[in-house]
């Protein structure tokens, strides 16, 4: 499919933009998260999640991420972060708590860094500049 | 006839709604966020607007994936505050104003703006977060609000150029409208943050002063910042700030800086907040 933004972007370290290939992708992932908006549907959800999954057009991969809670697995099979949080949110966690899950640090770290300021651009624009680093 | 005289930007973090709501403005870690908004509350009661056109983005609340409008305006005569996963905001119900909302919807669309009109919508943080710091916390909103959803969240957002030139019709569109109005224009969103992936957390201190500066003096070098840049150097939710351009498009080439708030962080995000206004502020 063509894509004219894909070059520009797809170099930024540590980054998934949600565009018309990832939308295409995630759908219904994401519908499935929209569905959590409702207390109803979020009680069944809780009472029997791979049951409640099969209710949609889902990738096993996709389903998978979900029931591992796999934030950042999530967003490379097709989902969005304002749609995952609804997930987050279902199971009472804050969109600090998932953020600092996708980095790999603690809670504590993770609010401690944006504390200091947050993270810097520096050494953060390129994927070139994280090769041979450890990051997430 | 209805006039603009002034725009406010400001960020629309969750957890600001979140600490407002759960009375605790006065911990040390926001009590900082709340005291750069006080001259703004006073202004703003000052100047006493009829109408706040309100720019936000809708964050997966009103518009699930089945419907992706680009600019949708709100011309329902109330909004009510969305449920975002535990419950609605405990915020007074939204009201708009049915008959600047309309005459802007067609004045935009007969000057080649084709937006969307929508007659329902839940309004998440976006829009109320931005009336809660500017109006604290009233029994009943003291002014109407039209509001307007730009897409963010579906990448590509509209261009910072397009978002500039809409507020310039925006602004058309207002002092077309027969009745007298005070407007303010709220354009909401920033500054840079990333809410996902490994790269989470990132604040670009100098990318949001450069902004901040450029909005108030060079407003025609920011609508040039393509996507990338945004992305790359004020995280993927940065983005945002493309809203800030149809404010400062709505108002005069030259403005006075009113007030300037930067403070970092609320939660993950750099908070960050300009008061622009046209001379003479008050039509006499």
């Amino acid at each position: 499919m063509s894509n004219p933004g894909e070059a520009t972007y797809d170099d930024i370290p540590g980054t998934t933009v949600f565009d018309a290939r990832r939308s295409r992708q995630g759908y219904w992932l994401n519908q499935f998260c929209m569905s959590l908006m409702q207390a109803d549907q979020r009680a069944a959800f809780k009472a029997d999640e791979a049951g409640y999954l099969d209710r949609f057009p889902m990738t096993p991969e996709q389903k998978q991420a979900v029931l591992d809670r796999d934030w950042n697995r999530m967003l490379e099979v097709g989902g969005n972060i304002y749609f995952t949080a609804k997930l987050a949110a279902t199971d009472g966690l804050s969109f600090q708590q998932i953020a600092a899950a996708m980095t790999g640090m603690s809670q504590q770290e993770y609010a401690e860094m944006m504390l200091r300021g947050g993270r810097s651009p520096e050494g953060n624009r390129y994927t070139a500049e994280w090769e041979g680093t450890t990051h997430g | 006839m209805a006039r603009i005289v002034a725009g406010v930007a400001t960020s629309h973090v969750p957890a600001i709604g979140a600490a407002i709501d759960n009375k605790r403005t006065h911990e040390p870690y926001w009590e900082p966020v709340f005291k750069g908004y006080e001259p703004s509350k006073r202004w703003i009661a000052e100047l006493k607007p009829d109408v706040v056109i309100l720019v936000y983005n809708d964050h997966a609340s009103a518009f699930s994936l089945e419907l992706i409008p680009t600019f949708a305006l709100g011309c329902a005569a109330e909004f009510p505050p969305a449920d975002e996963g535990w419950g609605p905001r405990p915020v007074p119900t939204v009201k708009g104003h049915p008959e600047l909302a309309w005459h802007l919807a067609q004045s935009l669309i007969l000057d080649e703006f084709d937006i969307t009109i929508v007659n329902r919508m839940a309004v998440d943080h976006g829009l109320t977060v931005p009336m809660s710091l500017m109006f604290g916390e009233p029994d009943a909103w003291p002014v109407n609000v039209v509001p307007l959803a730009v897409n963010v969240v579906q990448f590509p957002p509209p261009t910072g150029n397009r978002c500039y030139n809409l507020g310039k019709a925006i602004r058309k569109g207002v002092e077309s409208f027969g009745q007298d109005l005070t407007v303010v224009i709220f354009g909401t969103g920033g500054m840079s943050h990333q809410l996902q992936g490994p790269r989470a957390g990132l604040i670009n201190r100098a990318f949001d002063q450069r902004f901040l500066d450029g909005l108030t003096s060079d407003p025609l070098g920011l609508t040039r910042l393509p996507h990338v840049e945004y992305l790359r150097e004020a995280g993927s939710e940065g983005v945002e700030m493309v809203m800030w351009l149809i404010m400062r498009g709505a108002l005069d080439d030259q403005v006075e800086e009113v007030h300037r708030f930067y403070h970092v962080p609320a939660s993950n995000t750099a908070v960050g907040h300009i008061i622009l206004q046209n001379t003479p502020a008050v039509p006499a």
